[in-house]
């Protein structure tokens, strides 16, 4: 099996925790020597992945956990989002993952339309587990050659 | 990991001083601050986002609805002294063809 460090953070599901994780998703990436521009892109995304997790999560109920992991590797990052306070089995949750497809009932994840959009745009693989709450997986690779706007969204749409 | 809002009223026009970060925690300060602005007939407002360092898409929808209420309301919005990285998202969601922006000085458009 590939060798990887894990990291895990809870954090109250309340929007002011969104800029929490960004900055831990920023240092991390730093340490893995990621570009500014890189860093910049998996800012967005994991504070869309958090905010859809705190806006959707929990409407009735505001002591809920969104659960971050981030599996780092010797050539990406793989960030889980989970609007649940459970732990990630990781292989659990991979095995129960699939592509993001347009039928799926992601309507209620697309809050203010745009944050879905972005995540699949600015990560090179993106994939979400609908089972029990939402988990959303991405992963950025390091050192990737500059893939086109337009050309990577590879694994989440048709 | 905060949004600074400062207004300036003038004659007709509103200029909208942001300095910090628009996220989910600071945006609906931003949509409280901007939306009525943009319920004044005739007003133009200018928002200058030279300030800020990061957006996402809570700040996306913010915009949205301020250029809704100024369709509505006869009024005027443009946003100015965008940064490159900010910038990014506009073009990306394809908001910078139906938005008057104005990038800054620091960055190049494409």
């Amino acid at each position: 099996m590939e060798r990887f460090d894990f990291i895990e953070m809870k954090v109250p599901a309340k929007p002011e925790y969104v800029g929490v994780i960004r900055l831990s998703i920023s240092g991390i990436a730093n340490r893995m020597g990621f570009s500014y521009e890189d860093i910049e892109d998996l800012k967005v995304a994991i504070s869309e992945a958090i905010t859809n997790a705190v806006t959707h999560a929990y409407h009735e109920n505001d002591e809920g956990e969104v659960t971050v992991g981030f599996a780092v590797y010797e050539d990406r990052l793989e960030v889980m989002v989970a609007d649940h306070g459970g732990s990630f089995d990781l292989n659990e949750i991979k095995d129960g993952i699939g592509p993001y497809k347009n039928t799926e009932s992601v309507e209620n994840l697309r809050e203010g339309g745009f944050g879905l959009f972005l995540i699949n745009t600015l990560m090179d693989k993106v994939q979400i587990n609908n089972n029990y709450g939402v988990i959303i997986l991405m992963t950025k690779y390091l050192n990737e050659t500059e893939v086109d706007l337009d050309d990577d969204q590879i694994s989440t749409t048709q | 990991m905060n949004l600074v809002i400062d207004v300036v009223e003038e004659n007709n026009k509103s200029v909208v001083n942001l300095s910090g970060e628009i996220d989910a925690y600071t945006a609906p300060n931003l949509k409280e601050s901007l939306l009525p602005l943009t319920q004044k007939e005739g007003n133009t407002v200018e928002v200058d986002l030279g300030n800020v360092n990061y957006m996402d898409s809570t700040g996306l929808g913010v915009f949205i609805s301020a250029l809704k209420s100024t369709k509505e309301n006869g009024s005027e919005m443009k946003l100015v002294n965008i940064q490159d990285r900010v910038l990014r998202l506009f073009k990306i969601t394809g908001l910078d063809e139906i938005m008057d922006l104005n990038s800054t000085i620091r960055g190049v458009t494409e």
